[in-house]
């Protein structure tokens, strides 16, 4: 008999009925809100009269328009404001528990969820952000939603789905030193495209993803909606296990013992089905950094600025060549730049702020940099960075030391690119105006963005380990 | 929920693949709490020269007159005509909020991303798939005739041409019927809230540490 694969057995264990239609009823355990999708699901709620199913299965917490920088000064923009406070007093008045500005806990929505022990394994857990992906990696059930089924979860408890087809990215072997999680998602999504993906819940295995840290194999889920799948996911181990425990919200005593027994049972059986398998070699894997305006125009460090030779790509390559002002046949070493970001719910856990201030230790920003920031993805995660002293390595170098928040991944708040200005990037989009309207970005790992910094251009990061 | 039942639309062609959600509305309008009021700045950035902010009027902004939707022949079209991969990206369901209020009710394409496909439904859009092919003919269609149309009828699950060719799509029979009769899913849905109360407990008595307060 077929066994069944991870996605099959969260899937099944949240089926609330089967429809007629092929549809499931699929229950939540989790909603994650933040303040720029979900004003107006609120407002539908109360135009409906309709209260929240289960309060509790929900958290709030800004994270879009926050301000990275002066916030004693508060929230300056004023839709900006308006939006944060209206999350407020939602919140408030339906007894949802949101981390506000002022809370130690806050940061960015797909940071908090694992770090906090909101978000754990065996769970189904959606939010009003592509991004919420980056939750499976503890082997959950993760997918981002639009605002209408956010109202949908807050009034029901229930969302009506499709079940998505599996897809296995197996990475057997083990990635070169130097060479990161970013590094392969971004080869990942180079090989199948930012549509390969569509349809499927993606189950990423292989020697590489079972060696990979948390903060590695959140960075893997997290990119999964940029090859087109909602939900990326990751079988539960040891180091699933650890990772959670002791967490703020994480059970204790029997109830671990009971949750741990049941989550070491979320794993795909033996001679479980999937409908597409895809296999890498992770050693085969090198540095990577986008060249274009989609997650899958890509390039490993060494390579060059492709030409429009591809037909049935050349319209594509064309715009993208012309908006990131490059030519053909450029190779990546030759790309000077501007700004360098480190942050967003892709890359700034301190695993990430550690690989980037190892790069940084001792060196000084290049004098072509303009602003290289990082940004960390919650409080807790700069406390951590402080207390290792991370802070001082990048302010030293002349990095500047932010607040947690999204900031320039989507340039929601003050912090975005000029017209031009080209961005090494650890953020998760490259497409056009993503950090401020007629701005370049190249996405990278974290290490990667580090050696822009120091450095001016791109260089392989991986001599930085040599030693 | 709005109804859609059928449309003769103007069609637009909008000639790119992976057109993401950041390009159909820019992060700055998601600032708004309200539902409507996006069309003015849908494609915000490929339609004005300038840097378009929330609350702007922008009846005298600088018209990019590169772009299709500026060009006389396509005003008033309500049927998009696009290449594969539409609406990328983020799951911001102001990208379908912002092609409904600019006039938008049905979009041809290759392929969708899945949660903008989804987000679509619930606002009254019929997102349809067409083959590679098929998109190519009306792209060419489109161009040769100035002033083409097509009848979109959800019912039939059919297109058709003015030359009288018929084109038929395929439509997941949830999607059809809510959308056909502009039900309120949330409605749908919890007339199963006995099952769902049901479901709840076992599931909850189960796994106990989901009932873990956060405060």
């Amino acid at each position: 008999m077929a066994g069944k694969t991870l996605f099959d057995k969260l899937w099944e264990s949240h089926e609330v009925r089967k429809n007629d239609n092929g549809t499931s009823l699929l229950y939540i355990d989790r909603q994650l809100i933040h303040e720029v999708t979900s004003p107006q699901a609120f407002e539908g709620l109360r135009i409906n009269k309709r209260g929240p199913w289960r309060k509790d299965a929900n958290v709030a917490v800004p994270d879009h328009n926050i301000p990275t920088k002066n916030r004693d000064k508060g929230v300056e923009d004023p839709v900006s404001k308006l939006q944060i406070d209206t999350l407020a007093s939602n919140t408030a008045e339906l007894g949802i528990t949101n981390f506000d500005m002022s809370d130690p806990r806050q940061g960015i929505v797909h940071v908090i969820g694992p770090e906090q022990g909101i978000t754990l394994p065996g769970m189904t857990i959606v939010c009003g952000d592509s991004h919420t992906s980056t939750h499976g990696a503890l082997g959950a059930l993760a997918f981002g939603i639009g605002t209408s089924e956010v109202e949908h979860v807050m009034a029901t408890q229930c969302l009506v789905q499709e079940k998505s087809k599996n897809m296995l990215v197996r990475v057997d072997g083990q990635l070169k030193t130097g060479v990161t999680a970013k590094d392969l998602i971004l080869a990942i999504i180079g090989r199948i495209g930012t549509a390969g993906g569509t349809g499927y819940a993606i189950e990423f295995g292989g020697g590489a993803i079972r060696s990979m840290s948390m903060e590695g194999r959140m960075t893997v889920c997290n990119m999964t909606i940029e090859a087109g799948a909602r939900a990326g996911m990751i079988a539960v181990d040891q180091t699933t296990i650890d990772y959670v425990k002791g967490r703020n919200f994480t059970p204790s005593g029997p109830t671990w013992d009971k949750a741990v027994k049941y989550w070491s049972t979320l794993q795909s059986d033996d001679r479980a089905v999937y409908d597409e398998t895809i296999v890498f070699e992770a050693a085969s894997i090198k540095p990577m950094v986008s060249w274009g305006t989609s997650p899958e125009m890509v390039a490993p460090v060494d390579g060059k600025v492709p030409d429009a030779s591809d037909p049935a790509k050349a319209e594509q390559t064309n715009n993208a060549l012309k908006y990131m002002d490059l030519k053909p046949e450029t190779p990546m070493g030759d790309i000077s730049f501007d700004k360098v970001f480190i942050g967003s719910c892709t890359n700034s856990r301190i695993e990430d702020l550690r690989e980037a201030a190892r790069v940084v230790k001792g060196q000084k920003v290049a004098l072509n940099i303009s602003l290289a920031m990082v940004v960390p993805g919650s409080g807790p995660v700069k406390a951590q960075a402080e207390s290792e002293g991370l802070d001082r390595i990048f302010l030293d170098a002349g990095f500047e030391w932010r607040e947690p928040g999204c900031s320039m991944c989507l340039a929601m708040n003050a912090d975005r690119l000029e017209p031009g200005e080209r961005c090494a990037s650890t953020s998760n989009r490259n497409f056009e105006g993503r950090q401020g309207q007629g701005g370049r970005t190249h996405l990278m790992s974290p290490a990667m963005a580090a050696a822009v910094a120091v450095e001016g251009h791109i260089v392989d990061v991986t001599k930085y380990y040599e030693n | 929920m709005q109804k859609f039942i059928s449309l003769n639309g103007l069609v637009a062609p909008l000639d790119r693949s992976n057109v993401d959600t950041d390009a159909i509305i820019p992060k700055q309008f998601l600032k708004s709490i309200s539902r409507t009021g996006f069309g003015p700045y849908l494609f915000d950035e490929w339609r004005y020269l300038d840097h378009g902010e929330p609350g702007q009027d922008c009846s005298n902004r600088p018209l990019n007159n590169d772009f299709v939707l500026n060009n006389d022949r396509f005003k008033g079209a309500s049927i998009l005509l696009t290449r594969a991969n539409f609406g990328c990206g983020s799951s911001r369901e102001h990208a379908p909020w912002a092609l409904h209020d600019y006039g938008f009710q049905v979009i041809l394409a290759e392929s969708f991303a899945d949660i903008f496909y989804s987000n679509c439904f619930k606002n009254g859009m019929l997102p349809i798939v067409l083959d590679a092919h098929k998109i190519e003919e009306l792209f060419q269609a489109t161009e040769d005739n100035p002033g083409f149309t097509l009848s979109v009828d959800l019912e039939f699950q059919q297109i058709l041409t003015p030359s009288g060719e018929k084109i038929s799509f395929d439509l997941d029979s949830y999607r059809k019927f809510c959308l056909l009769n502009g039900l309120d899913e949330i409605g749908q849905t919890l007339s199963h809230q006995k099952e769902i109360a049901a479901f709840e407990r076992n599931h909850l008595e189960k796994h106990s540490w989901l009932n873990q307060e956060v405060r």
